[in-house]
């Protein structure tokens, strides 16, 4: 019998994922992964944080503990305090009971949920994201059934922020069309606005009645301050307007595969929140049901003992620091082999990643040569470095610039 | 310059709903005023209900997960043993987009057999689900994405979600005859007309045992019929198996029906879950499933799988996937799981003789016979909903108003009890 899927080509391999694949192949012993945004210790190991191992412990001890369906939404207590870490205890939106929240997959989980809610019953189905932006964002939007436009948003002559294309950019967008904006920590290019331009473009959207959707995947993991690090968030909730925020524990937490993240619509009353709640409860039933209970069962452990959410802030901030240290070691190391160019973008950048502003010839060079994995952008994952890895960087660096145009 | 400094000045001091002169937000309105309530999930929003209820007489026969004789959850030994050696012991690093191979490779051989021909020439591309929901789904987005002409053909009745997850996919749905409301049990030259009036090359959704919410499966020999008019027909078979080993109490029986197409040649999509059989409802774990031509085939229908589930949750959730490799991968563990399995569905078909029984000795002026040839978690009592409400409303009774019992829900401190109320709703028809 002839099956019916007999036309189905190929995928081609997912360009972030297919790094790690091809690393994984590589018979080396000075290879180095600097691919996937996964965070490494100084040994270059995976990272459990022990105040997850705490809590895992405390659920497994647990023989009340049953493995029931969870609602829709998910875990009632985890939603809350989801809500609190990223807007603050003190937030307006939370107290006035505007805010709906649901667990959804992690990050990826929140944004499809949302923009499926958005294609649903919001009046405009065009969103605009920023150039450059993670890999697996258009495709997101896109088989949500939204369709995507970019704003400018990197400037490789300064590989800083293209503040004025930004502007110009979102200025010119539709009224009430969406923007997704990174909370923090740019993935890929590491470039965040200042507070400064946070407020005006806050202005600016405003003023167009551009509907915010943050994507909040580093909060804590990219200063190290769980607050400082919501900033831009908290500015838009602060004016009473509404947004839509897809939050995520996988690096925050270190709880990548167990997929726990939340999605928050803040909506101008108690009363909105709660239908909108219910309609986005449609969306999940007809993709997954409901969320795991694991991850989420840990993270609501954690958050909710005064003890080991300031465990957690501690060792947050140490994997914050880990990675700007790195930073901090990988420029002086360029400087200090006199490598051509400026590179102090290296320390101007935030979070786990860094656009190097190496091409893409320059990338495959120190992949064939170093045995040095990146994506083709020159992304490089600075979790994945160390202080014996840095040298060994730098002299791909130094060979790719001075030898490959 | 000046006007703004002042704006921005008044909304930071103002933290009330009505601040925000800025660009006009106070005179802005919601975005979402046109978003309506939605209604609530016919299943779940009973659970909702028997919650809320302070009566201690009440009984929750109404969403399907197991009850213990006591009417408590259940967490099984094995699953609790498993949990026991992961804990503390893996690091929480992403899964493949195609989720565990160990779990995905253990869960095949219980739908296909163990030694599966298919298995070892690799002919099937599977990747782990969230649960049976996300299989379902994850295969109606590939139908959509590659057979985009194609329908799906629904049993009626079938667990109302199938209808939710087949349109949100986009894939149109027709339906087929199935239960039959006179005998309470399947309407099988329905079901076979319906299945050769569809147009050549259809979808068909299938249940594989313990339909849902019927109870009502096809014989061996009814099987082996409906599967040799889908060849002639040259239909495609998708199964829901949410129950296996959960329905007789034997997974090589409860996949029977599978096997026989499988030997009959057809190419078949399978959805499996773990949240019945391993009790492992809240971790979302299951698979799916597409036999293919050949090795390469299946390769690439695998990749393109993965292609839908990246940009809808990028991986599957570790836990659950752990647990269920670490109990299949070990023959101790392995053994425990089907002694629980089988004394789960043993207690379920235990308490429908009871409660026929029971209903018989109250000297019910109708026939319950269906309640014990039906199988698995649900029996399709027929009880109108008119009379559901009645034994809601009376008797603190949830179920849904389709008249199905989760027979997991029933122990022998309610049976008794149950089978009076709906004698008593009943005794009159």
């Amino acid at each position: 019998m002839d099956s019916v899927f007999s036309n189905v080509v190929r995928a081609p391999e997912d360009p972030i994922l297919g790094v790690t694949v091809a690393y994984n192949n590589d018979p080396s012993p000075a290879k180095l992964n600097l691919g996937v945004g996964a965070y490494r210790t100084e040994e270059g190991k995976p990272l459990v944080l022990d105040v997850v191992r705490r809590a895992e412990q405390q659920l497994v001890n647990d023989p009340s503990r049953v493995k029931e369906y969870i609602p829709i939404a998910g875990l009632a207590d985890f939603n809350k305090l989801s809500a609190k870490l990223i807007l603050g205890a003190d937030s307006p939106a939370i107290q006035e009971s505007r805010v709906a929240t649901i667990q959804c997959l992690s990050g990826t989980g929140s944004l499809r949920v949302g923009a499926e809610f958005l294609k649903k019953h919001y009046h405009q189905s065009v969103i605009f994201i920023p150039k450059p932006t993670w890999g697996n964002h258009p495709k997101v939007f896109n088989l949500a059934g939204l369709s995507v436009e970019y704003y400018r948003y990197y400037d490789p002559a300064t590989r800083g922020l293209d503040f004025q294309g930004l502007l110009e950019d979102l200025g010119a967008a539709p009224s009430g069309a969406i923007v997704l904006l990174h909370a923090c920590a740019h993935n890929p290019t590491g470039v965040d606005p200042t507070s400064e331009q946070w407020e005006q473009i806050r202005q600016l959207m405003r003023s167009k009645s551009l509907l915010p959707f943050f994507d909040s995947a580093y909060q804590g993991f990219a200063s190290g301050s769980l607050d400082t690090d919501a900033h831009a968030v908290r500015i838009f909730v602060a004016d009473g307007g509404e947004c839509l925020i897809a939050q995520s524990y996988a690096k925050n937490m270190g709880l990548y595969g167990e997929r726990v993240g939340a999605l928050s619509i803040v909506c101008k009353s108690a009363d909105v929140a709660s239908k909108v709640e219910s309609q986005v409860k449609l969306v999940v039933r007809p993709m997954y049901s409901s969320p795991p209970i694991h991850g989420a069962s840990i993270v609501a452990t954690i958050l909710k003992s005064s003890d080991m959410y300031n465990d957690w802030t501690i060792e947050l901030k140490g994997m914050a620091d880990r990675i700007i240290n790195m930073r901090q070691q990988l420029f002086e190391a360029l400087q200090a082999k006199g490598t051509p160019g400026d590179w102090s973008h290296i320390i101007k950048q935030i979070g786990m990643f860094t656009f190097t502003g190496l091409n893409k010839e320059q990338v495959a060079f120190m992949t064939k040569e170093y045995h040095i994995y990146m994506t083709s952008d020159g992304r490089i994952s600075m979790a994945g470095l160390s202080s014996k890895t840095v040298p060994h960087l730098v002299e791909a660096i130094h060979a790719a610039v001075t030898r490959v145009a | 310059m000046a006007a703004m400094a002042m704006t921005i000045r008044n909304s930071a001091s103002r933290r009330t709903m009505t601040s925000g002169p800025i660009s006009g937000l106070r005179s802005m309105s919601s975005w979402w005023k046109n978003v309506e309530p939605a209604p609530k999930d016919p299943i779940l929003g009973v659970t909702e209900a028997f919650l809320a209820d302070p009566s201690p007489e009440k009984v929750n026969v109404g969403v399907g997960a197991y009850r213990d004789d006591n009417g408590k959850p259940v967490v099984l030994e094995c699953v609790r043993e498993a949990e026991r050696r992961i804990a503390g012991t893996s690091f929480m690093e992403y899964l493949p987009m195609g989720g565990s191979v160990k779990m995905v490779d253990e869960t095949l051989k219980l739908a296909y057999g163990n030694n599966s021909e298919f298995i070892k020439d690799k002919r099937i591309a599977a990747v782990q689900s969230l649960s049976g929901t996300g299989a379902c789904r994850l295969f109606a987005d590939f139908q959509k994405r590659f057979r985009p002409g194609s329908e799906i053909y629904i049993p009626v009745p079938t667990w109302s979600n199938h209808h939710n997850i087949w349109r949100d996919a986009q894939v149109p749905q027709k339906t087929y005859h199935y239960y039959h409301p006179e005998t309470k049990g399947l309407d099988f030259s329905g079901l076979m007309d319906d299945v050769k009036n569809a147009p050549e090359g259809s979808f068909f959704l299938l249940h594989a045992c313990a339909h849902n919410p019927t109870g009502v499966d096809p014989t061996e020999e009814q099987w082996r019929e409906i599967s040799q008019l889908f060849k002639a027909k040259n239909h495609f078979a998708f199964f829901d198996m949410a129950y296996q080993g959960f329905a007789s109490g034997d997974p090589k029986r409860d996949a029977k029906s599978i096997r026989i197409f499988l030997e009959d040649g057809h190419h078949i999509g399978i959805s499996q879950s773990y949240a019945k059989n391993m009790g492992l409802y809240g971790q979302r774990v299951g698979c799916l499933s597409v036999l293919c031509e050949d090795e390469k085939q299946a390769v690439t229908v695998k990749s393109q799988l993965q292609q839908l589930a990246r940009p809808m949750y990028s991986n599957p959730p570790l836990h659950g996937a752990q647990i269920v490799s670490t109990i299949l991968g070990d023959p101790q563990l392995k053994g425990l799981w089907l002694k629980e399995v089988k004394t789960m569905a043993d207690r379920i078909i235990g308490m429908r003789t009871t409660l026929r029984e029971s209903l018989e000795k109250l000297g019910s002026p109708l026939s319950w016979e269906h309640v014990t040839k039906q199988i698995g978690m649900f029996c399709y009592s027929g009880l109108t909903p008119e009379q559901v409400d009645r034994l809601t409303s009376e008797y603190h009774i949830y179920m849904t108003r389709n008249g199905r019992i989760s027979m997991a829900g029933v122990t022998t401190g309610n049976v008794g009890y149950l089978a009076n109320a709906i004698h008593e709703v009943t005794k009159s028809s």
